[in-house]
């Protein structure tokens, strides 16, 4: 609530002073300068925008787009998904002129950024996550996200190589399509190393608990887990706890090796800052924005930690082969044949779905060799 | 099975290593709260001290390298928020909930503001004792690592539980806790001993934040606490303000509260969220069986002012 009058008056102080800047100098200068293309985009976190994860991710992205002339970035951090996430979209619209937003987290979508959409039909919103579908949803609204998933393959190759006791652990905050999708591709990751191997997954059922994600992780390395990797909005907690324990980690949303830089392996990061510039040079270009964005390692939105000091010769060498093959593109993680860990066939011999397969985006089993359980 | 497989025994290992591990703040901001509630006062407000603490521990770890001064430096900064409240809840009007619940935002926010520069930092921890050293099995060894708070958090609960029975100083808070006029008539002055009892039991909570920031989970973020402050504040009621009842229940949520995650850790994958409701679903039927429908709740400090 404070940070929205705080916002009102900050916004007021500066118009106002801009305001009399601007008197001053007309009256200086008769001659007007012409301006840039000018534009306000807002930002919407649900933690803090330093959390060494997925909030501090999307901060950087967004920080870089600050040097760019004639954008102004308007950021809240600490949003709660509820009706909070309404009432700040409203003031950075109504307040902060704001033409474009980014409301980060998943749970923004459906209803608070849809029912915005519908008041605000001039705003463009853009959602991170995979929830927009042309036939349901506004045409000011989309979607954009990253294939990380290939990121966690990646972890899983370096965490099959480097397991001893042929079990991995996952700490995961809640069952959604793109969590069980980086669950299922760190396992097959492992798998392609040694097809024995298991990933125990534990659910904290919230994006951010620390003391429920460090019992996680305890309880992990007690059932004989060696490499822990996370799905959680800061993944500090899972790494320093995991280290702490002597075991492996493979990071996610930003790199944490600086946590533990003996036990980190490696990680998937992303890198937003070169998706929100490209949002941006549409919006000052004044060219429609694409509703549905996606990309992956090719792209560029999606990064690999450099691997840690644990990893081994063979670990090394199958992580740039893969890598290697990933960067042509078509690569697939899920193919067939494959069953859930159900027994429910996924994918039939010969089935491949490729990242770009939109069939992930509503992913809702675990693939066989995941100890655990979608609900 | 291997050393590195326990299976099932990885179930109450994890409950005890709960208890152990997440029950210190329990316990110290419990116990701070049953002494300013014993003296008549309501201290909502130890959530935001709580972080305070937890927050300026891990900042003052990170500059002396010392987690022994962030210890010391979260209780001074906790000592003075329960001043604070203490001094506030004074003046004639005043209601001491509402002041706790701006103290508790301002507490957090004060943190958010001062912490920023912290997050990234790595600070030394907090040191703790291997009991497990008998054990050649690493779970148990893990398991058994116990802090000293922990250690200070349980021979506290009984000196407390001794002197509110046995001291003049404990027969004082009760004295006052429970009648003001009977305290003013021996020559007390009411204020001044919920002042000490609001200050000390902020100190106390402020301990209980070093805890979590120095030692476990171990690390300073905006979310460390995520409500344990205000959980443990309904545990003093829960434990009928009874310092020893206080540690009990702290065990008992620590426990319950690593429930969920050993038994996903063992492939019981169903129905997760129920076992994380453990917790507050015990606490549930234990004030079921324990009220009675034919007398007020036992142990209440008569001035307080959810009783009066």
């Amino acid at each position: 609530m404070t940070d929205r009058f705080l916002l009102s008056r900050r916004q007021l102080l500066k118009t106002s002073a801009a305001g009399a800047a601007l008197g001053l100098a007309s009256a200086a200068f008769p001659v007007s300068r012409a301006f840039a293309a000018s534009a306000t985009v807002g930002f919407i976190y649900v933690g803090p925008k330093d959390d060494y994860g997925y909030n501090q991710a999307h901060a950087e992205g967004a920080a870089t787009l600050k040097a760019i002339e004639g954008i102004t970035v308007v950021e809240e951090e600490n949003v709660p998904e509820t009706v909070d996430v309404q009432k700040t979209m409203e003031s950075m619209i109504n307040l902060d002129g704001a033409s474009l937003i980014f409301p980060t987290s998943f749970g923004y979508f459906d209803p608070h950024m849809l029912a915005m959409c519908a008041k605000f039909p001039n705003v463009q919103f853009r959602h991170c996550g995979g929830m927009w579908d042309k036939a349901k949803h506004p045409m000011n609204a989309g979607s954009y996200f990253g294939y990380i998933g290939m990121g966690q393959y990646l972890n899983g190759v370096v965490a099959g190589h480097t397991s001893k006791t042929k079990k991995l652990g996952f700490v995961a905050a809640k069952p959604i399509p793109q969590v069980l999708l980086n669950i299922n591709s760190f396992l097959l990751g492992a798998r392609s190393v040694d097809p024995t191997i298991t990933c125990q997954v534990i659910f904290t059922g919230e994006w951010s608990l620390a003391v429920k994600e460090a019992e996680a992780t305890n309880a992990l390395v007690d059932q004989g887990a060696d490499v822990i990797t996370c799905h959680v909005d800061s993944p500090k907690v899972v790494v320093e706890t995991a280290a702490g324990r002597g075991a492996f980690v493979c990071g996610y949303h930003a790199n944490q090796s600086p946590l533990a830089p003996e036990k980190y392996l490696t990680g998937a990061e992303w890198n937003w800052a070169k998706v929100y510039k490209m949002f941006v040079d549409d919006l000052v270009a004044g060219t429609p924005l694409p509703n549905f964005t996606r990309g992956g390692l090719a792209d560029g939105f999606v990064k690999m930690s450099p691997l840690g000091p644990a990893v081994g010769e063979a670990g090394r060498k199958q992580f740039d082969a893969t890598l290697a093959e990933m960067m042509k593109g078509g690569f697939a993680v899920i193919k067939g044949p494959l069953k859930s860990n159900k027994g429910a066939v996924v994918a039939t011999a010969g089935q491949a779905f490729p990242e770009t397969a939109i069939e992930l985006e509503s992913m809702d089993y675990l693939v066989e060799g995941v100890v655990g359980s979608t609900a | 099975m291997d050393a590195t497989e326990i299976g099932l025994w990885g179930v109450p290992l994890a409950i005890l290593g709960g208890a152990i591990r997440v029950s210190t703040p329990f316990i110290f901001v419990s116990l701070g709260e049953a002494i300013t509630e014993r003296s008549g006062r309501i201290n909502l407000g130890l959530e935001g001290t709580l972080v305070f603490g937890a927050m300026t521990a891990y900042a003052v770890a990170v500059m002396t390298n010392s987690p022994w001064l962030g210890l010391l430096a979260a209780a001074f900064a906790g000592l003075f928020f329960g001043l604070f409240h203490g001094w506030i809840c004074k003046f004639r009007g005043v209601n001491d909930i509402a002041i706790g619940i701006a103290l508790m935002l301002f507490g957090s926010g004060l943190a958010f503001f001062f912490g920023k520069p912290f997050i990234k930092p790595k600070a030394p921890n907090l040191p703790a004792i291997p009991f497990g050293g008998w054990s050649d099995i690493p779970q148990v060894q893990a398991a058994l690592d116990v802090n000293v708070l922990f250690l200070i958090g349980a021979v506290l609960s009984v000196i407390l539980w001794w002197a509110f029975r046995n001291t003049r100083a404990g027969l004082i808070v009760r004295v006052v806790g429970d009648s003001s006029d009977a305290a003013r008539a021996m020559g007390l002055n009411p204020d001044t001993v919920r002042l000490l009892a609001t200050g000390v039991g902020g100190a106390l909570a402020g301990i209980g934040g070093a805890y979590l920031s120095l030692y476990y989970p171990g690390s300073w973020t905006e979310r460390i606490s995520s409500g344990q402050g205000l959980m443990a504040v309904a545990l003093v009621i829960f434990a009928r303000w009874n310092p020893l009842g206080c540690f009990a229940a702290a065990l008992l949520f620590g426990g319950a509260g690593a429930l969920g995650p050993a038994l996903q850790s063992v492939g019981v994958t169903q129905g997760y969220y129920l076992f994380y409701a453990a917790p507050y679903i015990l606490t549930l039927i234990i004030m079921i069986v324990t009220s009675s429908p034919t007398r007020t709740l036992a142990g209440a400090p008569g001035e307080l002012s959810i009783t009066k």
